[in-house]
């Protein structure tokens, strides 16, 4: 009788590169059963999700302003689960860092841009790694469980906000409770008149640049890599680990605070209760389906970008809901993440 | 006077709101005992409370209602134990991928079966327990629907499955050390499986409890980090089933205090209040250590080689 025996054969490394590639058609294939349950034409469907937004120039940008936020909270997840630190948290970090925005946009009234720009960027990340730091300390100190810890933060600051925008930030003028009007100097100068698209996607680009230099070309980074391939290792061969955690967190922190301080000065100019309504979490499928290296991050927040403005344009077009791309994007994290382990497996007759 | 019905509202209002907390948290408890941190949980719930409400509006029964909602929730469990146990992926991840596609899933439904009319579907909810007459003082409290007894009574149930049944062992064994329990001629994936789908179909049945007993309808914003306060009361109930009782009426209570203060007037910042679970669960999670009492195996995959 034949016999088959599934055994552990670890795949060429060219593989991981080429994963993300065959995850799309996978998802693209399960998805289409729903698409289908709705009536409507799995083809037509996936033409006005990721060609018809490239094929018009506004929409095209569409795209890129929706990538913005996006590459930050995917480099700022990549950043830490580089070295191991399971950091759930990129959601609230993203909202602290909008929060600390608002606030410095409340406050500077008449300042230039030259000052109120970068001060919305280093408030942003201020807020974020504020937020990140409670968790991170408790990790290196008492070794506490930062997935846990990083998710509830999520919650809390959501209450925060909505306790701002409801009493002390409320603007008294508004009929939906946000805060007041950023000052002009501090909002985020548009790249093309008369689009969304603003100074934060330079900034988003410049940080995936810099988060790859340091991961891939300093010492830092190859103590960052060495903790995540592992924690004792790490430590025999005398390197900080606590310390490069901590860092870590918190810098994987305020880069989600920026995607935050962006949305708050580049898009919204107020701070608002949906400031991101699962950016963060997004930014955990972005790392993972870039295998979390910078560039392979930054390719995947412009699919993920493309994906939510697709979602839109099927709707409108199609009548097909939106949530639509809710369900591609979470489903291609599922395949890619299971394609990942099954690289490793194969198949082999045995006698 | 004045001050017992204010008691009895509050009590009343408590147990309610504890309700859908007891069965998430049960349904964790089933994963975490196994080995396997469910952060599927938060969309488990979701889907519960969409595929509950659905399949009511379509059959017109709430007991077929609920049954969707279980099965629904079993499926959604299997698919965390494919990844997570079969496959071995990152439990974190997957749990979270899990929680966005339920959520996702029962989005889209919603809107292919209901389509995006003005007001809001609503069904005939399930009645309170007519336990006392309507006009007696403590009717409030009594009155309450069948899913809170039953979620009550689950308490009892679960502690004697996880603690006093072989299958229970089986569970135990896996989460704690999986090389013994595989040593000893168990199969770790298909008993994770296994507590993994109760979990689920567990959890669907809090959130079911949402849209067919408390509201009768299905709003985008039903569990609101109702999942993510169950992983929170988990550890303050320290992986405990009678524990969990405790945890959610605690929970609840101060929820309902801060309701019924506010409607009496009182300006509170509640949303502050809300964060309390959050912030008394990290602070037991700094006192106690996480790892004092978890389940040993917790979050580690395991390979059989």
């Amino acid at each position: 009788m034949l016999k088959y025996k599934i055994e552990r054969a670890p795949a060429p490394v060219w593989m991981r590169t080429l994963i993300p590639l065959i995850a799309i058609p996978v998802t693209f294939l399960i998805t289409s059963i729903i698409i289908l349950l709705d009536g409507a034409n799995p083809i037509t469907a996936y033409y006005h999700f990721i060609i018809s937004p490239l094929a018009g120039k506004a929409s095209a940008i569409e795209v890129l302003v929706k990538s913005t936020p996006l590459l930050l909270t995917g480099a700022a997840v990549a950043f830490a689960f580089n070295s191991g630190y399971w950091n759930i948290g990129a959601e609230g970090q993203l909202y602290a860092g909008a929060i600390a925005a608002a606030w410095i946009g409340m406050t500077l009234k008449d300042v230039p841009p030259i000052i109120g720009i970068p001060a919305m960027v280093l408030g942003g990340f201020a807020g974020g790694m504020l937020w990140a730091f409670p968790s991170a300390i408790l990790k290196v100190k008492l070794n506490v469980d930062e997935v846990v810890t990083t998710l509830l933060m999520n919650s809390i600051v959501l209450n925060v906000t909505s306790f701002l925008l409801n009493g002390p930030w409320r603007d008294p003028v508004s009929m939906w409770p946000q805060s007041p009007e950023i000052a002009a100097g501090t909002v985020f100068f548009k790249l093309i008149p008369r689009t969304r698209l603003h100074f934060g996607i330079i900034l988003a680009v410049l940080i995936i640049i810099i988060t790859w230099f340091v991961i891939k070309r300093t010492s830092f980074g190859l103590k960052m890599r060495a903790i995540g391939l592992s924690r004792e290792g790490a430590h025999f061969a005398g390197i900080k680990v606590n310390k490069t955690v901590l860092t870590v967190a918190l810098v994987s922190g305020g880069i989600a605070g920026i995607a935050g301080a962006g949305e708050v000065a580049g898009i919204h100019f107020h701070l608002i209760d949906a400031i991101s309504d699962g950016l963060g979490y997004s930014g955990i499928i972005i790392a993972t389906l870039g295998g979390l290296h910078p560039f392979g991050v930054g390719l995947a927040a412009l699919f993920i970008g493309l994906i939510d403005t697709g979602a839109q344009t099927v709707a409108r077009q199609m009548g097909v809901p939106v949530y639509l791309g809710d369900v591609v994007q979470s489903t291609l994290l599922l395949v890619t993440l299971s394609l990942f382990v099954l690289q490793n497996y194969r198949i082999r007759r045995v006698k | 006077m004045e001050l017992t019905l204010f008691l009895v509202g509050l009590i009343a209002a408590t147990l309610r709101v504890a309700t859908p907390l007891i069965f998430g948290t049960l349904g964790e408890l089933f994963s975490e005992r196994s080995g396997v941190l469910n952060l599927g949980i938060e969309g488990i719930m979701f889907l519960g409370a969409f595929t509950g409400f659905a399949v009511a509006a379509k059959t017109g029964s709430l007991w077929i209602g609920l049954l969707g909602a279980i099965v629904a929730g079993g499926l959604a469990g299997m698919l965390m134990a494919l990844l997570s146990v079969r496959l071995g992926v990152n439990q974190h991840v997957s749990g979270l991928g899990i929680t966005l596609l339920a959520t996702g899933i029962s989005l889209y439904s919603f809107r292919v079966i209901f389509g995006e009319s003005k007001i809001p579907p609503s069904i005939e909810p399930f009645p309170m327990l007519p336990i006392l007459p309507e006009l007696h003082v403590l009717a409030p409290i009594t009155n309450q629907y069948l899913l809170t007894y039953i979620g009550i009574a689950m308490i009892a149930v679960v502690w004697w499955v996880i603690g006093k049944t072989r299958f229970g062992l089986q569970i135990r064994a896996v989460g704690e050390n999986p090389e013994a329990a595989d040593a000893a001629g168990l199969n770790v994936y298909a008993i994770r499986t296994r507590a993994l789908v109760i979990g689920g179909a567990l959890m669907a049945v809090g959130g079911a409890f949402l849209t067919l007993a408390q509201l009768g309808s299905f709003t985008f914003g039903i569990i609101a980090g109702r999942g993510w306060v169950c992983i929170a009361l988990i550890i303050f109930a320290n992986w405990q089933s009678v524990n969990v009782l405790f945890g959610a009426l605690i929970f609840g209570g101060v929820q309902a205090l801060q309701l019924r203060l506010q409607t009496l007037g009182f300006k509170l910042p509640y949303e502050l209040f809300l964060s309390l679970p959050y912030v008394v669960t990290i602070i037991a999670l700094t006192l106690a250590g996480r790892n004092a009492s978890a389940p040993s195996a917790l979050l580690k995959a395991y390979r059989r080689e």
